[in-house]
């Protein structure tokens, strides 16, 4: 292994912050069920409950509008199931045959549930994201139909990072009297994010994209919406999630979202700098690379690159050699044979997208990170394109 | 507390794609005596292999490659280049994936079929030379069979969707759309399925 290590996929996860990992820590010796009537339970049941504080406050919530998941996934899931209800006891849920919106970016977590809708006889439409990953405003209001329930939107994408306008596109939705979703995993902590702002129904969150525990989301249900339980059998997060809490996690992301709230300004500020110098020394070194996404309505520390003739996951593992860690839209590392849906979705050639890969900063890197990856990256685009079929010196 | 975690590939795999044998750095000088391209960057993976063959003894010399691929396809396209150095041309002929990932140890399964298109390519160039020499009668067409007249689906395709990935009938089905239609020939191609499965994946 490397004596080096420099870890640039902080979309994939995080590695925990030092506060968290303390808390937890503290919050291990607390073994109670938060449902017991006990001091042990009651132990566990103040944990969660400031934790619940935490979340609810850093978007500008009600804690009762906050409930603790298993991950992002599951809340994203939890949204789209409010649909199959058809029990006369549930008033609140929507109808069966509804119209579902939601874009040809989103995570696979949503893509494959409004599938699955698709399946059990909702109606779903794709918004199309625009070559640098954003949805037209006009598109959404088209999109709208009679009888659109919901509308779902992520609101930072995971790969290109690309932040869409959220407030614009539920005030569109709520026009026409349909909810409005938004998946924020990859935006809450990194850019200011308040549903009484954005006027949203539902919202995502999740820990251990910002420093906190894997195995543990958030989902903001707006108090009188709509909703059914995607996981029942009792009474916990007042009914709306069964499963004894997971009081670990749920300390471990109320410590998470309170180190966000304050680092998170600076932080941006200094990931910008960082991506800046890394996207102008890629630009300065490496020829025929393009970058995709948005070039400023863009998360701070997110940067996808294409390379032409360089293959993907041939490039990931060579910078993995030098202990640099990146991810890659190449099919051949996610074990499918297409590139990345949101690559595609976006206009990138399918050979392009097979080359690109994702670099994405994250509070403990530093500008010798940057240095070093500008000095090794070069070097291993040279290497992987000697070898290409696809890359000629003598046409470019 | 860190750990050297596994690598996907086997040790000898993961030497090779590091350093890879045999690539063609110089294809305008290089005095090839067959050359096949195999593959397209569109579908993620494209191969060239290029030989130089002693005539007399009908026995490959040299073997260069190059490729847009990943790990698997470098690190397999470099030890088969090697393997085949000294061998005759008709042995070189036969060489599948499998005896390939044998050689390296072993693939993860999902990765198979990368690793398919450096003895394609080798073949593609086999019959390069031959053609170029006058010996076209040894040129092996491989004729694909249509097992499913609805969808019009030949089991060279159901070859390749084995190779990727489809285990099961059903999977098979998704990839191909075979016997979706009149359902008559899902007998032959679960037959052909485990023959595939046997053929590229049972342990060598």
């Amino acid at each position: 292994m490397p004596k080096k290590r420099i870890y640039l996929d902080h979309n994939a996860t995080t590695p925990l912050h030092p506060e968290v990992k303390n808390t937890m820590k503290k919050a291990m010796e607390v073994f109670g069920n938060p449902s017991s009537l006990h001091s042990f339970g009651r132990e566990a049941k103040q944990l969660v409950e400031e934790a619940r504080e935490n979340v609810a406050s850093f978007i500008g919530a009600g804690a009762d509008e906050i409930i603790f998941t298993g991950s992002g996934s599951e809340a994203n899931n939890t949204v789209l199931s409010i649909f199959s209800c058809m029990s006369a006891r549930c008033t609140g849920s929507l109808d069966y045959h509804v119209n579902v919106i939601t874009t040809n970016i989103e995570h696979p977590c949503i893509l494959e549930t409004a599938k699955c809708l698709k399946d059990r006889g909702a109606e779903v439409s794709y918004l199309k994201a625009d070559c640098l990953g954003k949805i037209n405003l006009e598109h959404v209001e088209e999109a709208l139909v009679g009888k659109t329930g919901l509308v779902s939107v992520m609101m930072a994408n995971n790969e290109i990072g690309t932040v869409q306008d959220i407030k614009e596109m539920a005030k569109i939705a709520h026009k026409h009297g349909a909810l409005f979703h938004t998946d924020a995993v990859q935006a809450v902590g990194k850019i200011p994010v308040n549903v009484l702002d954005l006027n949203v129904d539902f919202l995502t969150l999740s820990g251990h994209k910002i420093y906190g525990p894997k195995g543990i989301g958030a989902l903001y249900i707006k108090k009188g919406v709509p909703f059914c339980p995607l996981i029942r059998g009792g009474h916990q997060e007042k009914g709306r999630r069964a499963g004894t809490e997971n009081t670990l996690g749920i300390a471990g992301l109320g410590k998470a979202i309170e180190m966000r709230r304050k680092e998170m300004k600076e932080e941006e500020k200094r990931l910008l700098k960082l991506k800046k110098i890394l996207k102008e020394g890629i630009e300065k070194n490496i020829p025929d690379a393009r970058f995709n996404g948005h070039p400023t309505d863009c998360l701070a520390g997110t940067l996808n690159v294409s390379f032409d003739g360089a293959e993907g996951e041939a490039i990931l593992l060579y910078l993995d050699q030098e202990g640099i860690a990146v991810s890659t839209g190449s099919a051949c590392a996610s074990g499918s044979l297409d590139p990345s849906h949101v690559l595609l979705a976006t206009g990138v050639p399918i050979e392009r997208a097979h080359g690109s890969i994702r670099m994405s900063l994250g509070r403990e890197n530093t500008i010798k990170d940057v240095e070093y990856v500008i000095d090794i990256l070069p070097k291993v685009i040279g290497k992987v394109r000697k070898i290409s079929t696809a890359y000629s010196k003598d046409n470019k | 507390m860190t750990m050297q975690p596994k690598w996907v590939y086997t040790e000898k795999a993961k030497e090779h794609f590091i350093n890879p044998r045999n690539v063609l750095d110089d294809e305008k000088d290089y005095k090839d005596d067959g050359k096949g391209i195999v593959g397209n960057i569109k579908c993620g993976d494209e191969m060239m292999v290029a030989i130089k063959v002693d005539k007399e003894k009908q026995v490959i010399t040299d073997c260069k490659w190059k490729t847009y691929g990943c790990a698997s396809a470098i690190a397999s396209t470099s030890i088969m280049s090697e393997m085949v150095k000294g061998m005759p041309v008709d042995k070189a002929y036969r060489i599948s994936p499998k005896d390939i990932t044998k050689e390296l140890g072993g693939l993860p399964e999902h990765k198979i079929h990368c690793s398919v298109l450096g003895d394609k390519a080798l073949r593609a160039a086999i019959d390069d030379y031959y053609k170029r020499n006058g010996m076209e009668d040894k040129i092996k067409k491989e004729k694909a069979r249509i097992v499913c007249q609805c969808m019009n689906v030949t089991d060279k395709e159901i070859e390749r969707a084995v190779l990727d990935g489809a285990k099961t009938l059903y999977e098979l089905q998704e990839k191909t759309k075979l016997g979706t239609v009149c359902g008559q020939c899902k007998e032959e191609a679960t037959r052909l399925l485990d023959e595939y499965k046997k053929k590229h994946f049972e342990k060598c």
